[in-house]
């Protein structure tokens, strides 16, 4: 019996020679060098910033555009743990919650119709029909292009944001969900039926189950694009929210008030992907694709 | 002859199956008597599971009808006919026992297809009760995935039979399993076969097991052929051959005995 893994990995070798004469597609880092890989990029990063800070601040001390962690942790300090004085809030958890409430509520329909959409679309022939290409031809519609139509149809107040979002993604989850209903095995909807299923009952007992970790994992990837109506919405009319905050203080160009709050967001969709795969992960133990 | 056809549990009467200007099978003719293990063997592309399909309802018959205890086939799979595939049998996302319990769910509860309470427990210990028959008693908690080939289609075979169906109709269901396994497989499936009244139907394609488990084996091929349009012509039944007849012999005169005696016999037989 041949040993495989002598086969695969040569040992005659000493390491150095082996792991440079291996090819570039089978060479991994090991555990400490995958951390030191991780963290690299973001440090250059970092440090490339402050680099540039320090030398455009040594020039002019009054420079804006590149404020240094001082002045940004100033500017934090101001909006986040002291009151404004026109309206006696914390302006930065005012447009945290504010924020957030509208991608929440953006979110939650969206998922709520796409996923009826999708499952409508993808299971049942007679609705998939006229279904299928409508979603397809909204799909292609530019939502920030309606935005006016939403505001001219929905008001200023928080409707219209909304709804961007809502527009926005759910052609996009409803698409996704329609093809993964589709892709269902054709063997376990017929086992249903044999195991005495109505379209109904087999649509809550095996097409819903087989969707909803999709459900989730669509969501991850229309974050972004949600965060990209959101702040679309909140710019162009609102009185709080993260959007409206980095668009009003750019009048000022107060870059450090801005760099915060972008970091604040993306840190904010980093904890939402984070958590609805952890989410995933919990409710779907059996779903392979919920690992990645 | 008009004896015969109104005993007959299946009756297939000159069923063709056609796409567009393929034809599939051609002129079936078949009279199957309750509680006959039927085997389809045949070349790759035959029809023998196309011929299953129509049996399960999946398909229509372009041609001619199928009558299951002289009423035509439903047009679409139900709770009387069992389904083992070769492949995504059960459910992956159900755990073992609900991936048989599901099976007493669905049909009593139309709303949500789940039970609750009591009935949910007592649908549970049912279905414990047919896995560790099958040899998956131990497996109970476990998802799908976790098993390996041949415990699938354990699963498999026991989530059908939970059900109660009349006929049970087997899709290549060891084809992708090892020999060894292939064999127990074999056992298991005679003996369920033997303690309930069922009437099999198995495309195989492995001839040794199409004779060994058969009580009547159907031999799907071409009979004419045309080399400039191979679709032209399809497969019709060409050999008919009962087999097995000690235990076809012993079935029927389990069945000739009283029920009251019959229903005390047949765990033992």
């Amino acid at each position: 019996m041949v040993d495989e893994k002598s086969v695969i990995h040569p040992t005659h070798y000493n390491a150095d020679t082996r792991e440079i004469a291996m090819r570039l597609i089978n060479r991994h880092p090991n555990r400490p060098n995958r951390l030191f890989l991780v963290l690299l990029p973001f440090a250059l990063l970092l440090f490339a910033y402050f680099m540039g800070s320090a030398q455009r601040l040594a020039d002019n001390p009054n420079d804006k555009l590149l404020p240094s962690a001082t002045q940004m942790v100033a500017a934090v300090d101001r909006l986040a743990f002291s009151e404004d004085k026109r309206s006696g809030k914390y302006l930065f958890w005012q447009d945290t919650s504010a924020s957030l409430k509208r991608l929440g509520m953006g979110l939650g329909i969206a998922a709520v119709v796409g996923l009826c959409l999708g499952i409508a679309a993808g299971s049942l022939p007679l609705f998939g029909a006229p279904l299928s290409p409508l979603l397809t031809v909204l799909s292609m519609v530019p939502p920030l292009a309606i935005l006016p139509i939403l505001f001219i149809s929905f008001g200023l107040g928080e409707l219209s944001k909304v709804m961007l979002i809502v527009i926005g993604i759910t052609p996009v989850l409803a698409r996704d969900l329609e093809q993964r209903a589709r892709e269902i095995p054709p063997e376990l909807l017929i086992k249903a039926q044999t195991l005495g299923a109505s379209t109904w009952t087999l649509i809550l007992r095996v097409v819903l189950p087989h969707i909803m970790p999709r459900l989730l994992i669509a969501l991850r990837l229309v974050l972004g694009s949600a965060w990209l109506f959101l702040i679309a919405a909140e710019a162009i009319a609102s009185t709080d929210g993260l959007g409206y905050r980095i668009f009003l203080v750019r009048r000022y160009m107060a870059m450090d008030v801005i760099l915060p709050y972008v970091a604040w967001i993306t840190l904010l969709a980093w904890l939402m992907d984070l958590s609805l795969r952890q989410l995933a992960r919990l409710c779907f133990p059996w779903y392979e694709g919920a690992k990645a | 002859m008009s004896d015969k056809t109104s005993s007959a549990f299946i009756q297939v009467n000159n069923v063709w199956q056609e796409y567009g200007d393929q034809v599939v099978l051609e002129r079936l003719n078949l009279n199957i008597s309750e509680g006959e293990f039927c085997t389809l063997v045949g070349a790759s592309g035959c029809g023998k599971s196309t011929f299953l399909r129509l049996l399960l309802g999946q398909e229509r018959a372009s041609r001619g009808e199928i009558l299951l205890a002289g009423e035509p086939l439903a047009a679409e799979p139900d709770s009387s006919r069992g389904v083992v595939f070769q492949r995504y049998s059960v459910f992956p996302h159900l755990s073992v026992l609900d991936n048989v319990a599901i099976g007493l769910e669905l049909p009593r509860s139309p709303l949500l297809g789940r039970l609750f309470g009591r009935a949910k427990r007592e649908a549970r210990d049912q279905a414990a009760q047919m896995l560790s028959k099958v040899g998956l008693g131990h497996a109970l908690d476990k998802y799908p995935t976790q098993l390996s080939g041949g415990m699938q289609q354990r699963l498999a075979i026991a989530q059908a039979l939970i059900m109660q169906p009349r006929v049970l109709l087997l899709d290549e269901p060891f084809g992708a399993l090892d020999p060894g396994i292939r064999k127990d497989m074999h056992g298991l499936l005679l003996d369920l076969w033997r303690e309930t009244r069922l009437t099999v139907f198995m495309v195989t394609h492995d001839l040794s097991e199409g004779f060994s488990l058969g009580t009547r084996l159907l031999v799907f091929d071409k009979v004419r052929v045309d080399p400039h349009a191979p679709n032209a012509f399809g497969a019709r039944i060409t050999y008919d051959i009962p087999l097995n007849s000690d235990r076809r012999a012993t079935r029927a005169a389990v069945e000739a005995l009283p029920p009251h005696i019959t229903g005390n016999l047949q765990p033992a037989v």
